[in-house]
């Protein structure tokens, strides 16, 4: 197995499974300008999948492309969170996901900026940017809507109940990481969940929602066995490449 | 309650530094936090600009249209008021 292409197929599958889930809210968004907000996100989400799975394949060499791997791959060799393939569900659902994702993607970029790779550390460089806009947004809401009225609040308590049991997936290492590691391609991700819990409460906080004392966890999306709702996303986003194979417009 | 919207908002961008900030188009926020947010994503997308100002639109007090004609067309006869008889130096660009 090659850590390397491993590694930069899960980045670059989280990227694109969250990016398609914030395009199904083109055209549904609660109002025109979340709407056109969601969709900037999603862009920037499918532009960071892009840079990563370019590399992947690179890596790999067996001359397969960004598009290869974004649409011509099995469920199985998908390698996101399980959090990112979540359904939408209501506004507040949405954004509860955004924010636990967001919250550890600025926390992981800020160390992979310090990657001894060039290209890993030039691509975070500039989803940094990006992402810290993200979580300002998604941060924002989950306060507005946290601290809301008692209809809001209690939504986004139930979607941040529901959703917990995926955020310990987030600090999944495994051998692929260690190796990248104890080569020197990746710093060292000590700290990383102690600083998201501390960045994630504070706005928990904020927003007055209460930190789901339930420890469950739900993992697996690393080592590609997803939850059922991966395969109906995949059936959207690959239809018109199974469909009409090597088609461009 | 259920059929209220957000306050409007006035949105100017400033495009690049040096420039004054222009009228863009207004948008719908909770408050001007959002405002802020909202404009960057309706109106920066393209790389338009550098700086937003917004401005709750109630609070934007506009001239009489009906008035134009006491207002502006006095001064439409006085030519004079234009700097037009200077001769511009050759060199000098954006006058």
């Amino acid at each position: 197995m090659n850590a390397l292409f491993e590694y930069l197929v899960r980045l670059g599958d989280d990227s694109l499974i969250i990016g398609h889930r914030l395009s199904e809210w083109c055209g549904h968004g609660p109002i025109l300008e979340e709407d056109i907000a969601m969709t900037n996100l999603s862009l920037d989400f499918i532009g960071q999948a892009t840079s990563f799975l370019k590399y992947a394949g690179e890596v790999e060499g067996k001359g397969r492309t960004e598009d290869d791997l974004a649409y011509l791959r099995f469920d199985r060799d998908y390698r996101n969170l399980l959090l990112v393939e979540q359904p939408n569900g209501d506004f507040g659902m949405t954004i509860v996901r955004q924010f636990l994702f967001d919250a550890y993607r600025k926390l992981l970029f800020e160390r992979l900026i310090h990657s001894k790779d060039e290209t890993i550390a030039a691509i975070a460089a500039k989803s940094l940017k990006e992402t810290k806009y993200h979580l300002k947004h998604s941060s924002e809401w989950v306060i507005r809507l946290g601290d809301g009225t008692e209809e809001s609040h209690q939504r986004v308590q139930d979607s941040l109940d529901t959703l917990w049991r995926y955020t310990s997936e987030l600090f999944y290492a495994d051998e692929v990481d260690e190796k990248l590691v104890k080569d020197g391609v990746i710093p060292s991700m000590e700290g990383l969940e102690s600083a998201w819990k501390a960045s994630v409460n504070e706005v928990l906080a904020e927003a007055t929602l209460k930190v789901p004392d339930n420890n469950w966890k739900h993992e697996g999306g690393r080592k590609g066995m997803h939850s059922e709702h991966l395969g109906y996303i995949l059936a959207e986003l690959q239809y018109m490449q199974r469909a009409y194979p090597g088609l461009e417009w | 309650m259920a059929n209220k919207e957000w306050p409007l908002w006035e949105v100017f961008i400033r495009s690049k530094q040096g420039l004054n900030h222009k009228h863009v188009g207004s948008l719908r926020a909770a408050d001007a936090d959002m405002a802020i947010e909202n404009a960057r994503d309706v109106y920066t997308r393209r790389s338009e600009g550098v700086s937003i100002w917004v401005v709750a639109s109630n609070n934007v007090f506009a001239s009489n249209p009906g008035d134009a004609d006491s207002l502006y067309e006095p001064s439409d006869s006085k030519i004079y008021r234009h700097p037009t008889f200077y001769e511009v130096p050759d060199g000098i660009e954006h006058m």
